[in-house]
């Protein structure tokens, strides 16, 4: 391990600029401590490591094109179609087989809204076709939680500070205890209680995470800036809550489905947050991901957050359609390598992803679904014991 | 029309986050709640390269001025790039605008456009227009420069019996010069309209070093509101000429300022050259908004440029993953600094943290 004088400065420093740049990558060298994971691993071998995932990413944005773009247009025209198609059954939902069907065919639209077309176009996958109906600056998503908030806590420091304990906090959204290293508290004896609880209301529970509600006690975040995420959370939360729960029901009532149609709305959410719920936790939190400590980003290159995104993801093994409707994020190992590379391409990455692991000592894991989801509970009811 | 509002507002209650109109394209792409489109209802060839495409535009549209132009989106290899050009239909007419195959933007629209297609548009614009009073007018055009000028003559000649119109226009031989037909048709309909065709594949370029040739086509040319249109060469040298003969007829102040020229004389360009540097050369970033000018080098992201130099600038994982800092491009272009590809179109959004400076590059922030 390389030794870190306390002089050390980053590039930009030494380039006469004093400016602090949280989260700069550094150009060489090594974190204060590698993970363990993979701390049989040199500086010269980190950086390779790095030159070939970045090869990777080159080989496939030198593919990507036309056959792409008609793949997310087709995915668009599929999810407005169930969309559409689901409500409408909905409005004559007093009939059993026009309920079952709306109610399965909004539950599919909602979730491929969120998984494959809303996370994958907030984070700027389709940006390159300059098309501002499909783009991550002006896409809005079928979920409470604004997308400009959501990208913040998302885009820029789940996936920028993966798995850091202090730095991400995807891990346990400050609700659960989720890495060992964090206190034990009596309160965390709720954790299969309060992940229970969240999973049917998880895009309420990711609506107030977006808030962060932390930083502004701790002062890291200005009451101007909370008052105009709660303003913009307001403006949402009214307009989706109207949609489903007044506007879709009161025009079933043209034809005495009121109810029903409520019951309708309301079981597509929930059947949609327990699905998103599920497929997220089945990310960070399975047996075989790592958590990482702040001294392990310290000085760190892009060899080595390459390195900590591979050994702190996990993936889901399963058909295409399991895919598809996880957004891709059962490729979340893949995803968290590249997360701006269009998402029907993880597939055919994987291969190359998982060979390099191989070659490297580094762990890869993945499983199906029911085990990654049991692992991830498994882990809730672990942690909340000390 | 406003009940039509009315009932996408209500609509939107049921769509939201979406628009209606993102829901009715699902029947008819020409709907879209950010961008204006129109589909493909005609296309033309005209010569061996060059082809007329009618489109009828959604809503959002406004009817153009004779001589204007429009940018037009066009998706290659999955990617929008956006042109502009001159609209060559008169005024009060469908929108058609007629095409060159030059560069692969325009190539492919010849090529490849079929009716049904769906353009994405701009609203009209341009400041190159017929004067507001009639005067007597000389259009001086060469190769694809004839398009806007083709408008103008087509919204004059038939319709105002007091139009005094010379047309000279150059292009290599005659199966290149477009609208040939039509051209000789108006000539002998109308005896208002004078045409003089200018072959440069037998007689050389028309030569503007003096006025010897321009007296021998239009003796009287001096008396006239000119319009030019083509190459730059072709304009800067009909330029030269109007400068030595010093003609500050007309309304010269508003000509010049409105969109360049000399004198009586109004020309339009139609490729602007951004000069780009190629590779690590760097070059004067301009962040328009914020009023600032610095001198950047080819590996320093521009992201870091603009902090320094006090710009407020949207950032975030400063490592080209979460596309926090994007900033539109308003002109020039940058260089990728993961990839090493030089790109950039004026108003496409670029991730300022991995981008350097390839030449000048202006910013919208």
């Amino acid at each position: 391990m390389s030794v870190i004088s306390p002089t050390k400065t980053t590039p930009a420093e030494s380039a006469g600029s004093t400016r602090k740049r949280p989260g700069k990558l550094a150009e060489s060298g090594s974190p204060t401590v590698r993970p363990p994971a993979a701390a049989h691993l040199t500086d010269e071998q980190v950086a390779e490591l790095g030159r070939e995932l970045d090869a990777i990413r080159d080989e496939i944005l030198a593919k990507r094109g036309a056959e792409d773009a008609a793949y997310i247009r087709r995915m668009i025209k599929i999810q407005r179609g169930l969309e559409i198609s689901g409500r409408a059954a909905l409005l004559v939902g007093k009939n059993k087989a026009a309920w079952v069907t709306g109610t399965t065919l909004l539950s599919l639209a909602k979730i491929l809204e969120n998984m494959e077309l809303g996370h994958n176009i907030l984070h700027g996958q389709w940006d390159w076709m300059r098309d501002p109906d499909i783009h991550s600056t002006t896409w809005e998503w079928d979920f409470v939680t604004p997308s400009r908030s959501w990208q913040h806590t998302h885009n820029d420091l789940h996936h920028r500070w993966t798995n850091v304990v202090g730095k991400d906090n995807d891990v346990g959204y400050n609700l659960l205890r989720m890495d060992k290293e964090t206190p034990w508290k009596p309160k965390n004896l709720g954790n299969p209680l309060y992940n229970a609880i969240l999973a049917p209301i998880f895009e309420w529970g990711i609506a107030v995470y977006d808030l962060e509600l932390v930083d502004y006690r701790e002062g890291r975040k200005s009451k101007e800036a909370l008052l105009k995420d709660l303003k913009a959370l307001g403006r949402k939360a009214i307009t989706q809550f109207t949609k489903d729960y007044a506007a879709t029901p009161a025009l079933a009532m043209l034809t005495g489905s009121a109810k029903q149609a409520l019951f309708g709305t309301l079981a597509a959410n929930a059947i949609r947050n327990v699905w998103a719920h599920s497929v997220i936790f089945c990310g960070h939190f399975p047996e075989g991901t790592d958590t990482f400590t702040e001294e392990m980003v310290e000085g760190e290159t892009r060899g080595d957050w390459y390195v900590r995104q591979m050994i702190g993801s996990a993936n889901i093994s399963g058909s295409k359609f399991m895919h598809i409707m996880t957004g891709n994020l059962s490729h979340q190992i893949e995803h968290h390598l590249f997360p701006d590379l269009p998402s029907n391409r993880y597939a055919e990455v994987a291969p190359k992803v998982r060979e390099i692991c191989r070659r490297y000592g580094l762990k890869y894991t993945t499983g199906p679904l029911l085990k990654q989801v049991g692992s991830a509970w498994a882990k809730v009811f672990r942690l909340a014991l000390p | 029309m406003i009940r039509l509002r009315q009932l996408a507002q209500a609509a939107s209650v049921l769509t939201t986050p979406l628009a209606p109109e993102d829901i009715l394209a699902l029947f008819n792409p020409v709907y879209s709640a950010r961008q204006l489109r129109g589909v493909v209802t005609r296309v033309v060839q005209e010569t061996a390269q060059s082809a007329t495409i009618f489109f009828r535009p959604g809503r959002g549209w406004k009817a153009h001025l004779a001589g204007q132009w429009a940018r037009i989106g066009v998706e290659l290899d999955g990617v929008r790039h956006w042109r502009s050009y001159s609209l060559s239909t008169p005024a009060g007419k469908d929108p058609a605008i007629t095409v060159t195959d030059v560069g692969a933007v325009s190539g492919t629209l010849v090529r490849t456009t079929r009716p049904g297609d769906v353009l994405f548009l701009a609203p009209p614009q341009g400041d190159f227009v017929l004067p507001e009073h009639p005067r007597p007018l000389l259009m001086l055009t060469a190769g694809s420069g004839i398009t806007p000028v083709m408008s103008m003559i087509r919204t004059l000649v038939p319709r105002r019996p007091d139009a005094d119109v010379v047309l000279v226009h150059s292009a290599r031989t005659p199966g290149e010069s477009l609208f040939r037909e039509e051209l000789a048709e108006l000539a002998d309909q109308f005896p208002n309209f004078r045409l003089a065709h200018w072959f440069t594949g037998k007689r050389g370029r028309l030569d503007f070093s003096s006025a010897k040739e321009l007296d021998g086509i239009c003796p009287d040319w001096k008396d006239r509101a000119a319009y030019a249109c083509g190459p730059d060469s072709f304009l800067d040298d009909a330029e030269d000429l109007w400068k030595r003969t010093a003609l500050t007829a007309g309304t010269p102040g508003k000509d010049l300022a409105v969109a360049g020229g000399s004198g009586n004389l109004t020309i339009e360009r139609f490729n602007t050259n951004l000069s780009a540097g190629a590779g690590h050369d760097g070059g004067l970033v301009t962040f328009e908004a914020s009023d600032r000018e610095v001198e950047a080098d080819g590996d320093t992201p521009i992201l870091d440029v603009g902090e320094d130099a006090g710009v407020l600038m949207p950032s975030g994982c400063r490592m080209g993953i979460c596309h926090s800092c994007l900033t539109p491009l308003l002109a020039g272009q940058v260089r990728d600094l993961r990839t090493g590809e030089v790109h950039g179109d004026p108003g496409q959004l670029i991730q300022t943290c991995v981008s350097a400076a390839a030449g000048p590059v202006n910013l919208e922030i």
